[in-house]
């Protein structure tokens, strides 16, 4: 029983970060209707400028909130600089881009530090918390992370200007711009924010998969089955998906098909979603059919 | 009085033909002007380019300004409210941030809960609505909501796009009889795009009349009023 | 993207000729591992005929084609490790094999448009290698070390005076393959079945209201894409002798797209310039650094989208026409 619980917290732990990937995906794609197959690797890279910091000195939450900021400004250039252009190109072409992008950043974090796998701290203690051995330190402390970080974002979009106009430029760009918000400010925002939400995923998984540049790769695929599980376009999809996906993950592989095919689960998740109920749980856009 | 917006040689369309051609228009500041014409003259057509949501060539000055050159929602910033046709409001929202964003450019938060409690009290169902999504509001309280949204803008000029579309008789006068407040209180200045060229005749101090994408004709209310050939084909007489 | 042409110009002819000069005299005048190159590019620009097909004609993107490269290779190696059967007939079967596989792909792609079907061809991809490593499959997979296959020997040893060694044989076994499927591409791309594709491509509606059955059109072209990119799979598991799991990751499948995306797509000799390219970057970029061929590929693969969208092919034949007219 105990090893199950264990599961299920394990479950939970990768779940949050899974959701928090999985919200920033469905931010971007409610604002721009692309998927950002690039969000995996632009938190890698954001958790390589965290190493970076730790690295030459820098203490660990200096150098977590010093990488939310950095990251907020990659997304945002990125949207700006190489996204922006290609806003209204047929699919194929927005699809490349975003795949250039994603071998871009691979290939950089590889080239500025190197493919050997490195270790990256966990700001939380080594030691199980109270004595408990259902869950480790760095998993509670990373649901924790995940839940303020979830607060946070509600509290911004619900309650403050600068939020609802997110949401409004994100429902109907037109609308948007008779109220007078400058919508593509908005969508470099969005971005940045969707990097900075990645960035906090990239921190959090790093000690646990360790830190090189294929990192997120899997984790990515699992952001994506959470994302369409929730419904691709609702952001309270993408939260309760990723914690599905995350338990899901933790207990089949434990207990059914072993850890060597766990993504095939993730797999055959998105693959069954799409075909069978493409709005996931609680979204409303389906897929066209011709 | 002053002239708030000049219209020069405006041509518009939407990709390769124009719809719209040579549209020349001055509107007076604290007047009301009608912008009458049947289905597919380019009435719609018209206020989407004045406020540069379609590619328009030709000379736009508002309040001494060259905005021909401002993307949409800078115009709007400068003080043009535009209620499109289809209302635009977000229906994914509530009632009452659909109105909170209609004040979203402006940087006085105070005056503008005075003015969300003055649209409440135009629209007292509105604050019916208040939490309720702006989707579910029925097409008479759509159009109230889209109104008072471009109103908490403070604007200087409100651009109305066949506010009585699909509403009932009651409905619309309830909103002429508001807009005439707007004008006459508020000192808004109001272009109207109508079909139901009675109504707008009413409200209206001056008229242009539009057919197959060009101005026709230009008189005071009163004057199109009168008009044999307007009294036959848009009044109905 | 560019129209599909019917018909071959005097352009076309010259081009052709020296191309195929070179193909036959250029082996004898090489090392045997550039001649190994050439062989994969051929294998590479197969491959790509298939993408091109399915992507570029029939507009279904696919960010997973490596999984077809996997059938075919480990098709071939499977029935030459274990059924000991001769090398040619392998690929016959794999080319059989992937179009079944690719048709059955194609029945639920259906339902899927741009961003969606990119979504779950990217996450095959992704989970190819996890795949490919099935335990209960290892019997016949050979697991994580994969399968070691002896390079088929040369039936001549001399032709003319001049040496035929293994490496030599294969690149001329690669580059009949690659006529063949060439010649068979544009067959069925050409008249009728190619203009029903880039119909259904760029107007789907219209399309299947003349008439066209766009589901079943939409699978073909699936499975024939797979067929195609099967026998490039087929034909590299001869040339490296070895397929393994770990071979067939996410970035074999971006390595397609790249390909398609700087050849050219919907187009056929786009295909030959793309396997070029993705097989000769790295020679030349791998001097600055293991990351460098991959910085390069990205880059390209983004200002192809800003700068020349139709590729190589389209802006030759975007030049050719300018010079023509002159």
């Amino acid at each position: 029983m105990e090893t199950f619980l264990h599961q299920i917290m394990a479950g939970i732990a990768t779940g949050g970060i899974y959701a928090s990937l999985a919200l920033a995906l469905v931010m971007i794609y409610q604002s721009t209707h692309h998927i950002n197959f690039a969000q995996g690797e632009i938190a890698m890279f954001a958790t390589y400028l965290a190493w970076s910091l730790i690295n030459a000195g820098v203490s660990y939450w200096i150098a977590f909130f010093s990488t939310l900021v950095l990251s907020f400004l990659l997304g945002a250039l990125i949207q700006r600089i190489i996204i922006k252009p290609v806003e209204r190109a047929p699919v194929l072409n927005v699809v490349v881009v975003f795949i250039g992008l994603l071998v871009i950043l691979n290939s950089l974090a590889g080239w500025i530090f190197s493919y050997t796998i490195k270790p990256f701290p966990s700001p939380f203690p080594k030691e199980p918390p109270f004595g408990w051995s259902i869950i480790s330190s760095h998993e509670l402390g990373s649901i924790g992370v995940t839940l303020v970080l979830l607060v946070l974002l509600f509290l911004f979009f619900r309650f403050t200007t600068l939020g609802l106009a997110m949401r409004a430029a994100a429902q109907n760009p037109d609308s948007s711009r008779l109220v007078g918000i400058r919508v593509s400010r908005m969508l470099a925002l969005g971005w940045g924010m969707a990097a900075m939400i990645g960035s906090i995923a990239g921190m959090m998984i790093a000690p646990v998969v360790f830190l090189e540049p294929n990192m997120m790769s899997g984790v990515l695929l699992y952001a994506f089955a959470a994302a369409l599980v929730g419904g691709i376009d609702s952001p309270l999809g993408a939260v309760i998906g990723g914690f599905i996906v995350g338990i899901l993950e933790n207990v089949l592989g434990a207990y059914l098909i072993g850890t060597e095919l766990k993504l095939s689960v993730a797999l055959v998740l998105i693959v069954s979603v799409l075909t069978f109920k493409p709005a996931g749980l609680f979204g409303k856009n389906l897929v066209t059919r011709v | 009085m002053n002239v708030l917006l000049t219209v020069k040689n405006m041509c518009a369309g939407y990709g390769q033909g124009h719809v719209i051609h040579d549209i020349n228009m001055d509107i007076m500041e604290g007047s009301v002007t009608a912008l009458l014409g049947s289905n597919g003259a380019g009435k719609t057509t018209t206020l989407r380019a004045l406020t540069r949501m379609i590619s328009m060539s030709g000379e736009l000055h508002f309040n001494g300004q060259r905005i021909d050159t401002l993307a949409t929602e800078e115009i709007v910033r400068l003080g043009v409210a535009h209620v499109p046709d289809g209302r635009g409001t977000f229906t994914g929202l509530t009632t009452e941030e659909n109105l909170r964003l209609g004040a979203y450019s402006r940087n006085d938060k105070p005056s503008q809960q005075q003015d969300l409690e003055k649209m409440y009290g135009y629209f007292p169902k509105l604050r019916e609505r208040k939490l309720q999504q702006a989707g579910t509001l029925s097409g008479g309280e759509q159009q109230m909501l889209a109104i008072a949204r471009a109103l908490m803008l403070r604007p200087r000029l409100l651009l109305l796009d066949e506010p009585s579309f699909g509403l009932a008789p009651l409905v619309v006068q309830e909103i002429f009889d508001i807009m005439r407040t707007v004008n006459q209180l508020e000192k808004v200045t109001i272009l109207l795009v109508e079909q139901n060229a009675a109504m707008a005749l009413n409200l209206a101090d001056h008229a242009y009349l539009l057919e197959t994408g060009r101005l026709v004709k230009s008189a005071a209310a009163d004057v199109m009023k009168q008009d044999e050939s307007i009294r036959r084909s848009y009044l109905g007489a | 993207m560019t129209q599909y042409s019917t018909g071959i110009s005097n352009m076309q002819w010259v081009f052709g000729l020296v191309l195929a000069v070179t193909a036959v005299v250029l082996p004898f005048n090489l090392s045997n591992y550039h001649v190994f190159q050439m062989a994969m590019v051929l294998s590479y620009a197969i491959a790509l005929v298939g993408l091109n097909i399915l992507t570029g004609y029939s507009g279904q993107i696919s960010l997973g084609h490596g999984a077809f490269l996997a059938i075919g290779a480990y098709t071939t190696a499977i029935l030459i490790d274990k059924y000991d059967m001769h090398y040619a007939l392998t690929i016959p079967l794999a080319a059989l094999i992937c179009f079944v596989a690719g048709f059955l792909f194609g029945l639920p792609a259906l339902r899927l448009e741009g961003h969606y079907l990119a979504l779950a061809t990217f996450s095959l991809a992704v989970a190819l290698p996890q795949l490919l490593k099935f335990k209960h499959l290892e019997e016949w997979t050979g697991g994580v070390q994969g399968i070691v296959i002896m390079k088929p020997e040369s039936p001549l040893k001399e032709i003319m005076g001049l040496q035929i060694n293994a490496d030599r044989w294969m690149y001329f076994v690669s580059l009949f393959i690659a006529i063949v499927m060439f010649i068979l591409a544009r067959n069925i791309l050409k008249g009728r079945v190619g203009r029903a594709l880039i119909a259904i491509r760029d107007h789907p509606i219209a399309a299947s209201s003349m008439g066209i059955n766009t589901s079943l059109y939409k699978s073909l072209a699936f499975g024939v894409s797979a067929l195609f990119t099967g026998v490039a799979g087929s034909l590299s598991a001869l040339l490296i002798s070895f397929v393994a799991p770990d071979s067939f990751n996410v970035f074999l499948s971006i390595i397609l797209l790249v390909g398609m995306v700087i050849g050219g797509a919907a187009t056929l000799s786009g295909a030959l310039w793309g396997a070029l390219f993705i097989q000769f970057i790295p020679n030349l970029a791998d001097e600055i650094s293991k990351a460098a061929p991959w910085a390069i590929y990205g880059v390209s693969m983004i200002a192809f989208m800003y700068l020349m969208p139709m590729g190589i092919a389209g802006a030759l034949a975007l030049l050719g026409k300018r010079l023509t007219r002159h």
